[in-house]
């Protein structure tokens, strides 16, 4: 069966996106992950200039839970020339055209305005603004996704900047309690789309042995299977507080699951940390279990699935 | 499920024994095994400063040893430490090396490959094979694990320095190719080194038609296929995963083979 979707008037093959962050350093990376199955790619979140990031460990998780904090490394918008050149390239001379979702951070709004001017310039299908990484909390404050009225202007500035012509898709934390409100800030704010979500937390692990924490910059966002009733029922809230399409990201490891999502609300399922869980073919298994599960059921349509469970 | 019994969380273990190999290069051995073979490496983490990936450079089951060259921060750190300080260890990740039983190999080794590789002919001398140990460095001093590959069973030891202070004055590559043309036969080469070296014991392979598998190395964060640091253009895939150790024929197929590797942030730096 035919699995494409249209998100924000974007025809993606299959509604598997890479989430940000994950194999995503090199555009043949992003090149690779769409040869083993996903229907598009989200670059790492691109900053004006380099950043270092966190040292090591900056990752690491067991069979119950993940954490990182990688704290967004990059070389900056230079290298992402290269780099999403590199794709977009590749990305023209096949039939089967899976988009390109540049993610782009920074941490003063003025900067977001600055990079999301440049990012526009090599015309990536969509641009998604990172105001939601839990583990740079310690350089740049609590996130932008955590206040109102900073994420709406963050959306307005990005928005404006790129004189309207990209769908401006805004990534959500899951560490608020007024989840919705912010969302229809963001929407009234000229969001086309929303990203629910990035990581939660943060959280720690320690090594009893030496009582130290683990990860470098001690903390770090927390994913894995465990958490997708909280993606879940997320999702669903925001389906029913805005207009504005959801990409639906976090705790996705089966075909199942990302049907679970789209249920919800989703019209694109976000799969990043489930490469830790099943290899990094795992877009193309997921694609391949969520095919099996429409043909059984009688879906013709991706769409159809989207939001269903608003409707039963 | 699909995320049955998973851990790659740093295991705390005590460092048990340190010994100088050279001026830059010690062996530590570690109070874990973590079942690795030839080739794979583990994640060395210390605590609140970093955590690195390093070649096993032996796993007898009950213990584990890693050879490090002083280069920098975290290798420095680690030639500070004393037997009893405690350091964490994951893995073992990536790819081994794979051969067929009884087979008459050669192992290429320059710089710290020759821990690995000792390793590596340990067992395949368990295993039946009949091992050309053939390594390279600049000068004497630099020469790495040379007795004890000495004393394996059914091994050649074959030296190259630049300056002739040990062995054959020269590369080891040029050392073996002529052994070789005076009617060595060996059935299949493995070499962990600088990439040129690499490209040079290719190179030989394919002149003879003999199978052959490099060992490349990238800059490293997760180890198990995630981050996209190690990823190799122009196929995109993580050498953490399809690698270290790789057929000979696929590293060339990648266009930075012997030509630039990235950092930290990613960015391309040449060799
Ligand atoms: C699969 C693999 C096996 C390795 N096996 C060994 C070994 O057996 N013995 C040994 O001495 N060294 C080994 N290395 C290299 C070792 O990881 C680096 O020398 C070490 O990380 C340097 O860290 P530093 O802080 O001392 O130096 P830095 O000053 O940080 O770096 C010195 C150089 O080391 C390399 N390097 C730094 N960090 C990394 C990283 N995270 N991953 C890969 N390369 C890095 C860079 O090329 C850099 O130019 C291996 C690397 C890989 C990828
Ligand atoms: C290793 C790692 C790195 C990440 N880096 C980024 C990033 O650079 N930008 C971002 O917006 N989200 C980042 N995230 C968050 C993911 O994009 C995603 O929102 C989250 O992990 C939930 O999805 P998952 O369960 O499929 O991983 C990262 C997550 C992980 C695990
Ligand atoms: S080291 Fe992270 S993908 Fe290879």
């Amino acid at each position: 069966m035919d699995l494409s979707i249209v998100y924000a008037n974007v025809h993606f093959p299959n509604p598997i996106v890479l989430a940000s962050g994950i194999l995503g350093v090199t555009g043949n990376s992003l090149k690779n992950v769409i040869e083993n199955g996903a229907g598009g790619v989200t670059t790492k979140s691109i900053w004006l200039e380099e950043h270092l990031g966190h040292p090591n460990p900056t990752m690491m998780g067991n069979e119950h839970f993940f954490v990182n904090a990688v704290g967004l490394p990059d070389a900056g918008i230079e290298k992402a020339k290269d780099e999403i050149g590199t794709y977009m390239n590749w990305y023209n001379s096949q039939d089967k055209k899976a988009p390109l979702i540049a993610s782009i951070v920074a941490g003063k709004i003025s900067d977001f305005a600055e990079i999301a001017e440049k990012i526009a310039e090599l015309k990536p299908h969509a641009i998604e603004v990172n105001i939601s990484c839990p583990n740079v909390e310690d350089e740049l404050g609590k996130p932008f996704a955590c206040d109102r009225d900073q994420a709406a202007e963050v959306t307005k500035i990005v928005k404006k900047r790129t004189n309207g012509e990209y769908p401006i898709v805004v990534k959500l934390s899951p560490n608020v309690n007024n989840l919705t409100e912010i969302a229809k800030a963001v929407e009234a704010a000229g969001a086309d789309g929303i990203t629910a979500f990035n990581t939660f937390g943060p959280g720690m692990v320690i090594d009893i042995e030496t009582a130290q924490p683990v990860l470098a910059n001690k903390v770090g966002g927390v994913s894995g299977p465990g958490l997708k009733p909280l993606v879940v029922k997320g999702i669903f809230d925001l389906y029913e507080a805005v207009k504005i399409p959801i990409i639906g990201t976090g705790s996705v490891l089966t075909g199942r699951d990302a049907i679970e999502l789209m249920m919800a609300g989703a019209t694109l399922v976000g799969v990043g940390t489930a490469v830790y869980y099943r290899g990094n073919d795992v877009f193309g298994k997921i694609a391949q279990e969520m095919e099996e599960w429409c043909d059984e059921n009688d879906v013709k349509d991706m769409s159809e699935i989207v939001g269903r469970s608003h409707r039963v | 499920m699909p995320c049955q019994s998973k851990n790659d969380i740093p295991k705390t273990v005590k460092v048990l024994d340190i010994k100088s190999e050279n001026p830059f290069v010690k062996t530590f051995t570690l109070d874990i095994s973590v079942g690795a073979q030839p080739g794979q490496f583990v994640m060395i983490w210390i605590p609140r400063l970093n955590e690195k990936p390093f070649s096993v450079a032996f796993d007898d089951g009950n213990e584990l040893k890693i050879a490090i060259a002083a280069v920098g921060e975290f290798s420095n750190a680690m030639h500070d430490l004393k037997v009893g300080d405690k350091v964490g260890v994951r893995g073992p990740y990536g790819k081994p090396f794979e051969y067929e039983d009884s087979e008459h190999l050669a192992v290429i080794g320059g710089g710290y490959g020759a821990a690995p590789l000792y390793f590596l002919a340990h067992e395949a001398v368990e295993r039946g094979c009949k091992v050309e140990f053939v390594v390279g460095a600049r000068n004497k001093e630099n020469l790495l694990f040379l007795n004890r590959a000495g004393m394996l069973a059914d091994t050649n030891v074959h030296v190259a320095t630049d300056d002739g202070s040990e062995g054959h004055k020269g590369y080891n590559v040029p050392l073996l190719e002529k052994l070789m043309d005076e009617g060595l036969k060996v059935d299949r080469m493995l070499t962990v080194g600088p990439e040129m070296m690499m490209i040079a014991v290719s190179d030989l392979a394919l002149k003879h038609d003999l199978p052959c598998q490099v060992s490349v190395e990238r800059y490293m964060k997760c180890g198990f296929g995630v981050c996209g640091q190690c990823v190799v253009d122009e196929s995109g895939m993580p050498t953490c995963l399809k690698g270290p150790v790789m057929d000979h024929k696929l590293a060339r197929e990648q266009v930075e083979f012997g030509k630039y590797h990235r950092d930290r942030v990613g960015r391309k730096q040449e060799w």
